[in-house]
């Protein structure tokens, strides 16, 4: 893949999933405490989302940091913004903005669920598409 | 490698009339939690206050500093 491709294919990404994480890891088998964190917060809410490992191939991260402008990862898409990384999206779900924003319930309890490094592992509520495959 | 004071002085530096508190989480420099009060982020979206603090930092953010946890605010006083 050239880098061009690449980064079609992270705008395409971003364009056609609602709720789009950039993770390091899976939300299975996360890679970074801060990437979990983050994938937890959108398992919390029980709302359909698609990750994308960035692992695999660095060019991955150097394409989306500069489409974004958002050093780090990971980074959380709604509707084709950036909503921000791990300190954003996990005030945003304890206060609440999170689930409004994607249209989910918020969760009794947020904020022992946010406080969770780890996502949730296999308890089979969230619908996974992961567009690499 | 940075330090927690080096990333404080260069947040104040580059924020005038900005509160910082810099931690430094793992004692190896590498990971950061920076807490910046400025009346400088009224009126500024999240991911734009955010900005603003990785902006100081730029491609070093990702580089030697490997993660710089942010959490910003506006003084609860009011602009002084």
């Amino acid at each position: 893949m050239t880098n061009t491709e690449i980064r079609e294919f992270i705008e395409n990404a971003i364009a056609e999933n609602p709720v789009m994480l950039f993770m390091k890891g899976t939300p299975e088998q996360p890679a970074c405490g801060f990437s979990a964190r983050t994938a937890a917060c959108l398992n919390a809410l029980g709302t359909r989302y698609a990750a994308l490992d960035i692992l695999p191939d660095q060019r991955i991260r150097e394409e989306l940091s500069g489409l974004s402008g958002w050093p780090t990862i990971p980074q959380l898409f709604v509707d084709g913004e950036l909503v921000g990384g791990c300190d954003i999206v996990t005030e945003m779900y304890e206060s609440g903005e999170l689930a409004e924003l994607v249209g989910a319930e918020q969760p009794e309890q947020a904020e022992d669920a946010a406080a969770r490094s780890e996502a949730p592992v296999g308890n089979g509520k969230v619908p996974l598409e992961n567009r690499l495959d | 490698m940075p330090s927690s004071d080096e990333l404080k002085r260069r947040i104040e530096t580059a924020i005038p009339n900005s509160i910082v508190n810099v931690e430094d989480l793992t004692g190896g420099g590498d990971h950061f939690r920076a807490e910046v009060v400025s009346d400088r982020f009224a009126g500024l979206s999240r991911i734009q206050q955010h900005k603003l603090v990785y902006d100081v930092f730029g491609a070093e953010v990702g580089g030697p500093i490997h993660a710089l946890s942010i959490k910003t605010s506006i003084p609860s006083g009011g602009a002084t």
